[in-house]
């Protein structure tokens, strides 16, 4: 990790507005919900950045928010220079985002869809070739490059979607619970490979709930509750010397007024 | 037993009740539709039977009997008598623009009638009424003598004959073959394209689109750099393109197939297309910018949808409003001559495709339809590329 910061938001903020349906569900009256409030945090170059907080907490919108697919209210995040804002096109062809609501064509194989991906990321055809041969020897994609996505096993349609997420060899990975849902197998070599990715300069930001992979894979971390980021820094700095599950708990029952 | 039906019957009724679109589709809608349908088609029909009564017909008489003079000149409408016929006069009726109808009694008629006997073996004397199907006014004329005179004749114990054919030349309905195929066709075809190419952009944009969504692959393609507007222009062009191919495989089936749907007796002359090559090329042209606006307009609809079963339910209404306008062809004798006709999407493809099958096309009414159906598809793709930045939309659950 060097102190370059490759990513800075800064006031981040996204309201919801609840139907009918959703207040149900969330159990109130109020007809708008805060998902992020003001949200501040920046991540430097060849970083695991993990944002830890319970369900609801705001990280998956905080991550969409980062990779253009919604807009905040107000605030904004520069990612490698860029504003999410503003340049949200550059900034999505400076990451790479991978969440479990992402979704491959069942219809086409990995060799198309590797070559369709590149085109769209206007990588060109050598470095796709060579990428390609590369990454899917890397995740034993190979021997299942004609066959459509539809055939292939859960974990390797995962492993697929992770390494379609990368093709254009982006700077700044963004992970929405990395490791959710997959087979502990399929979880091992992306968490491998993330630690791979991080040696090779590369900046990642993912979001979790679950403390053994902060605690294992991430250089920084930072704890959302309702929207707001508590506290943020490197494991040390937001644990002091207990575990990080019971710091988080200190930090919730703070912020909660001693509610579980 | 009885106890747990009803347990069954209260959860799929409380499903469907509490699915404000689900009960607005199959509860109200279909009422409503059949409804409107109906009113707009009485409406035309309407004004399709009393089109043309304002238009003034020239009725050309030769040896009108006594009998039948208070007939011919009470019959309704404006109809101006005129005595005499020539046969140039005649084959002028040929001409569908001409609001004339040609009524041929033969000399001393009434004495004819008075004297025939049908056992006599000798052909009863002929009434002829030449007229031209292709008009309107000509038609209705010659509908209302075609009925007093068979109530005439009626009443005569059945002692003449009206357009008697003794021989294959014998031919009373003036219009040219051009203008009969053309009449058949342009009350037919439009309407099966509009219908094809609808087919085939329903098979392909809801599940393009809203099935997209609903897999989730949607938002891997809303993470790469590329502008919402080129996602949105790139479904709707090959949406488009795969909806053309569908709709000229099934317009070249209709084409082949036309004379052996319609044979050659039925209709009365033998069908040829007698349709030149711009006739052609506005036709494609037509159909091209249809099918742009339709698979744009479908797209936006599935944009809007949930999922594929959800975009299907959004575009049944949409569908039957343009197959109405399919029908529209079938309650009118001409095109509309305003303007403002051929700028109301679908509507206008309709109206200018059976212009052309008619042999009544116009190029203003050609280039305003393509204008504005273009115009419509820009809006179309502006709209989707704005569903495609919505949150609110692409992510809805």
């Amino acid at each position: 990790m060097d102190n370059t910061e490759i990513l800075k938001a800064e006031g981040l903020s996204k309201t919801f507005t609840l139907s009918r349906k959703q207040q149900k569900i969330e159990r109130t009256d109020a007809k708008r919900k805060t998902a992020v409030d003001a949200l501040s945090f920046s991540a430097y170059r060849g970083e695991i950045f993990g944002l830890l907080g319970p369900n609801g907490a705001g990280k998956t919108t905080t991550l969409r928010m980062l990779s253009t697919l919604i807009k905040p209210d107000s605030g904004d995040a520069w990612l490698d220079g860029c504003s999410v804002v503003s340049q949200p096109e550059e900034v999505r062809g400076k990451i790479g985002f991978l969440t479990s609501e992402l979704k491959l064509e069942d219809f086409f194989t990995p060799n198309y869809l590797f070559d369709f991906f590149s085109r769209l990321h206007h990588v060109d055809e050598t470095t796709c070739k060579e990428r390609k041969q590369r990454m899917f020897a890397r995740f034993g994609i190979d021997k299942f490059a004609e066959v459509k996505v539809a055939n292939l096993s859960t974990g390797m349609k995962q492993k697929l979607s992770l390494v379609i997420s990368l093709v254009h060899n982006p700077d700044i990975i963004i992970f929405d619970e990395p490791t959710n849902g997959l087979d502990v197998l399929t979880a091992r070599t992306v968490t491998d490979y993330l630690q791979e990715l991080r040696s090779e300069g590369k900046t990642i930001i993912l979001s979790t709930h679950i403390f053994s992979l902060v605690e294992r894979l991430c250089d920084r971390v930072g704890v959302i509750i309702d929207g707001r980021m508590t506290v943020c820094g490197t494991l040390q700095e937001v644990c002091g010397g207990i575990s990080l599950e019971d710091r988080f708990f200190e930090i919730y029952k703070e912020q909660k007024g001693g509610e579980e | 037993m009885k106890s747990n039906v009803l347990t069954i019957i209260k959860k799929e009724f409380a499903r469907f009740f509490g699915d404000r679109q689900l009960l607005f589709t199959t509860v109200i809608m279909p009422g409503l539709l059949i409804y409107i349908i109906y009113t707009v088609m009485g409406s035309g029909m309407e004004k399709m039977m009393t089109e043309g009564q304002d238009e003034v017909v020239t009725l050309r008489v030769e040896h009108l009997p006594e009998s039948l003079t208070q007939t011919v000149l009470d019959l309704p409408g404006t109809i101006a008598v005129l005595q005499d016929v020539s046969q140039e006069e005649i084959d002028n009726l040929e001409d569908k623009d001409l609001n004339e109808v040609a009524l041929r009694f033969p000399e001393d008629f009434d004495e004819m009638v008075a004297t025939y006997s049908p056992q006599s073996g000798v052909a009863a004397p002929n009434v002829e009424i030449y007229y031209n199907s292709a008009n309107n006014a000509s038609s209705r004329v010659y509908g209302m003598l075609e009925a007093q005179l068979s109530a005439y004749e009626d009443q005569m114990s059945n002692r003449f004959d009206i357009n008697r054919a003794d021989t294959e030349e014998d031919r009373y309905d003036m219009a040219s073959q051009d203008d009969v195929v053309g009449s058949i066709l342009s009350k037919l075809i439009p309407m099966l394209i509009l219908m094809l190419l609808f087919s085939g952009v329903m098979a392909i944009a809801p599940s393009s689109i809203a099935g997209e969504k609903e897999r989730g692959t949607i938002a891997t393609l809303l993470v790469t750099p590329m502008r919402r507007n080129e996602l949105a222009i790139g479904k709707v062009v090959s949406l488009s393109g795969i909806a053309l191919l569908s709709g000229i495989s099934s317009f070249i089936g209709i084409l082949l197939s036309l004379p052996k749907m319609i044979p050659a007796d039925a209709a009365g002359v033998e069908l040829g297309l007698n349709y030149t090559f711009t006739d052609y090329l506005v036709l494609l042209l037509i159909i091209l910018a249809t099918v742009l606006i339709m698979a744009s307009a479908v797209s936006l609809l599935s944009a809007m949808a949930k999922d594929v079963k959800n975009a299907g339910t959004m575009v049944t209404p949409f569908m039957l409003v343009v197959m109405f306008c399919g029908l529209m062809p079938m309650f009118q004798s001409h095109v509309p001559e305003g303007i403002g006709a051929y700028l109301v999407p679908f509507y206008n493809s309709i109206q200018t495709m059976t212009a052309v099958f008619a042999h009544e096309m116009k190029w203003l009414p050609v280039a305003a339809t393509l204008c504005s159906n273009v115009v419509y598809t820009g809006v179309a793709v502006w709209g989707l590329t704005r569903m495609f930045n919505s949150e609110r939309v692409m992510f809805s659950r």
